[in-house]
């Protein structure tokens, strides 16, 4: 005869609830560790999708995603040069927040290097890749915005052709795609009054030098679009991404690359540990601790709901002492009581945790690790938390029988 | 002929705290019940009862003395000569006034989990149980859960869990209380009838005059003081004046 169970089943009503309370607060636990793992894979995520071997940024900078890097545009060319480099990609990467029907729409901007890229390695799950070079665009689903929805954007309005899933960057915004030429319009748009004012203060800085005294059309040129004046660089990119030609040591282009004065080099897996360290950091840490602390709470509160029904139990406990039991019975009750809790407590988490989680705004990703993880840390807690309990029971003299 | 003593007792004292709050419970009792002997034990509220069959049932160690059970001597003074749990378990069956069931187990269970403690598989248990209530008139509410049972019910399932094992001494604290009459004289009865089919020694603290004609010896406890009692006490006498 099990009493363990006997006990279990006779407050079955009681138990269920606490077994339930358990779990949501594991559940909690569990999710914390999923966002924990969320944020860090979303870091990654553009570093990983991507697909470059080096990204070449701003001297000096640890962009794109960490700050601002701005390179000419010519330096795709340049590097697509250097012996070993398959190919080289704009990267134009920034975060925008607009009006869309009357609600902020919040962005990542990320510029697709037309014609070479048209979103073929995006995962689309509705719509198709980038098929023009102006007015198309690729959302995410996070964003919320429908297939053939019409997006105005600056001065320009942009078709919603393509949909992905799961392309956010490292704060959660979803990710919108362009070409690198709209992307650009898009980060750079600025209002026509804005154009204006900047034209004639062009005009006044012009007509203090004397170069425009012995040229006079350099005058009418100060007016004209910025990309039309030759001393004004067209608008920047954030990075260049390079894919190596097979067999090619990255190591070795990028050490040819970063010998150039006007730029820095950071391999793939230099570009992740930039995201781990610098964006997400605070944010991981943070997380980190929260988890800790709830994984000590949870054991706190398993301990005082074990106690407490050992308490319950204490006239039982003493009147089976009484007919003959050993401390070791008793013990292996609590203990197996524990341990019902602590896994069915689990289990509610999980099944609570897979219809919930996928509901949150950010992700949250149970790898099979961190399962394993909690659920040793559950075990252990199941145990450690029986300990007061039978503690408490083993101090009980059969005499307190006697007393009811 | 110590060895056909089921229970004998030796100048037992109990006090209970110390300084100005010292009770003295029991003093100097010195008792002897034979095997198939069924010993009454009378005296008022506070004489010390519950403290004398506690001490022996092993619950509640006395402060000096000696207990002796079926001639081995099991308590000297407050320490257990013998493992007080596994002793209890096999021949000490006890049963007090209320709160003697389980409450989590069917009356089934009740008297089952005191045959699988003392190393019964679960088959064999549970078929002795179940003759065990037969045995006292209650195999039909064998599912119930005590909760459920009379008061009387609940003491008989508590005599048969007390039987279980067959145990050579019963000690019952006031196992009537919560019974009417006729109830409790069955009761009464039935512990008679086991002390003398198992060969058992059987104390019960009673103060209900009328079933007294079932017990071979009576008696009275005053003040911490065992001596023989009144009416029935046929061979009532103290150990040391045999
Ligand atoms: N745990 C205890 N602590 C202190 N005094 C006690 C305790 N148990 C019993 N006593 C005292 O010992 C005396 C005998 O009690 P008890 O054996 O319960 O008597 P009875 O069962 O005859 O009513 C009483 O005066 C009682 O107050
Ligand atoms: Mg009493």
């Amino acid at each position: 005869m099990n009493l363990a169970v006997k006990d279990i089943r006779h407050n079955l009503g009681r138990f269920a609830l606490t077994a339930l309370g358990i779990g949501m607060l594991l559940m909690i636990v569990m999710g914390m560790g999923g966002i924990y793992r969320g944020i860090i894979e979303d870091a990654t995520l553009l570093v990983d999708k991507a697909g470059a071997d080096l990204w070449v940024v701003q001297r000096g900078t640890r962009g794109p995603f960490a700050e601002v890097s701005r390179l000419p545009p010519n330096l795709v060319d340049r590097v697509a040069a250097v012996s070993g480099v398959a190919d080289s990609r704009k990267f134009v990467f920034h975060t925008i927040q607009r009006e869309h029907g009357g609600k902020p729409l919040r962005m990542a901007v990320l510029g697709l290097d037309w014609p070479t890229d048209r979103g073929e390695w995006l995962p689309l799950m509705a719509g198709r890749p980038l098929a023009q070079n102006h007015y198309e665009m690729i959302a995410d689903r996070t964003l919320g915005l429908e297939l053939g929805e019409r997006i105005p954007l600056g001065n320009d309005t942009f078709a919603v052709v393509g949909l992905t899933s799961g392309m956010i960057d490292s704060g959660g915004n979803g990710l919108a795609f362009f070409t690198a030429l709209d992307a650009q319009a898009v980060q750079f748009d600025l209002p026509g009054e804005a154009i204006r004012l900047e034209r004639a203060a062009r005009r006044g800085r012009a007509d203090r030098i004397d170069l425009s005294r012995t040229q006079p059309p350099l005058l009418d040129r100060a007016e004209g679009e910025s990309a039309a004046i030759p001393a004004i660089p067209p608008p920047a990119l954030s990075a260049v991404l390079v894919r190596v030609q097979p067999g090619v040591d990255p190591g070795a282009v990028a050490s040819t690359i970063s010998g150039w004065a006007d730029v820095s080099v950071h391999t793939r897996e230099d570009e992740r540990q930039l995201m781990l360290a610098g964006p997400v950091e605070k944010a991981k840490l943070q997380i980190g601790l929260f988890r800790v602390l709830l994984t000590i709470i949870s054991a706190i509160v398993m301990a005082l709901i074990l106690y407490t029904m050992t308490l319950d139990k204490l006239q039982s406990i003493a009147l089976l002492k009484l007919i003959g039991a050993q401390n070791r019975v008793i013990l292996g009750m609590i203990l197996q009581q524990a341990l019902v809790l602590g896994t069915l407590g689990y289990g509610i988490a999980y099944l609570l945790g897979q219809r919930i989680f996928p509901r949150f705004p950010r992700r949250v990703i149970l790898t099979d690790s961190d399962l394993i993880e909690l659920a040793v840390i559950v075990l252990g807690i199941s145990i450690l938390s029986s300990l007061l309990g039978m503690w408490k029971a083993a101090r009980v003299s059969p005499n307190e029988a006697l007393s009811g | 002929m110590s060895n056909s003593l089921a229970i004998e007792t030796k100048l037992l004292t109990k006090i209970y705290g110390s300084g100005n709050t010292e009770v003295v419970a029991m003093r100097d009792v010195s008792l002897a019940v034979r095997r198939g002997e069924v010993v009454a034990l009378l005296g008022p509220s506070g004489s010390g009862k519950s403290t004398f069959l506690t001490a022996v049932g092993l619950i509640n160690p006395p402060t000096s003395g000696q207990i002796l059970i079926n001639g081995q001597l099991v308590m000297d003074g407050p320490r257990a000569v013998v493992d007080p749990t596994a002793f209890r378990r096999e021949h000490i069956g006890y049963i007090f006034q209320k709160s003697n069931l389980i409450p989590f187990l069917s009356a089934r269970e009740n008297v089952q989990v005191a045959l699988e403690l003392a190393g019964w598989r679960p088959g064999k248990a549970r078929q002795r149980a179940l003759e065990l209530l037969d045995y006292l008139g209650v195999a039909d509410r064998a599912g119930n859960m005590p909760a459920a049972l009379s008061g009387g019910q609940q003491q008989r399932v508590a005599v048969a869990r007390a039987l279980a094992n067959q145990p050579s001494i019963i000690l019952a604290d006031e196992p009537t209380a919560a019974l009417d009459r006729s109830r409790g004289r069955q009761v009464m009865e039935l512990f008679a009838k086991v002390a003398h089919e198992q060969n058992a020694g059987v104390i019960v603290v009673t103060h209900d005059e009328r079933t007294l004609e079932v017990f071979d010896t009576i008696y009275e406890m005053e003040d911490g003081v065992i001596r023989p009692g009144a009416g029935h006490a046929h061979h009532a006498m103290p150990a040391e004046a045999r």
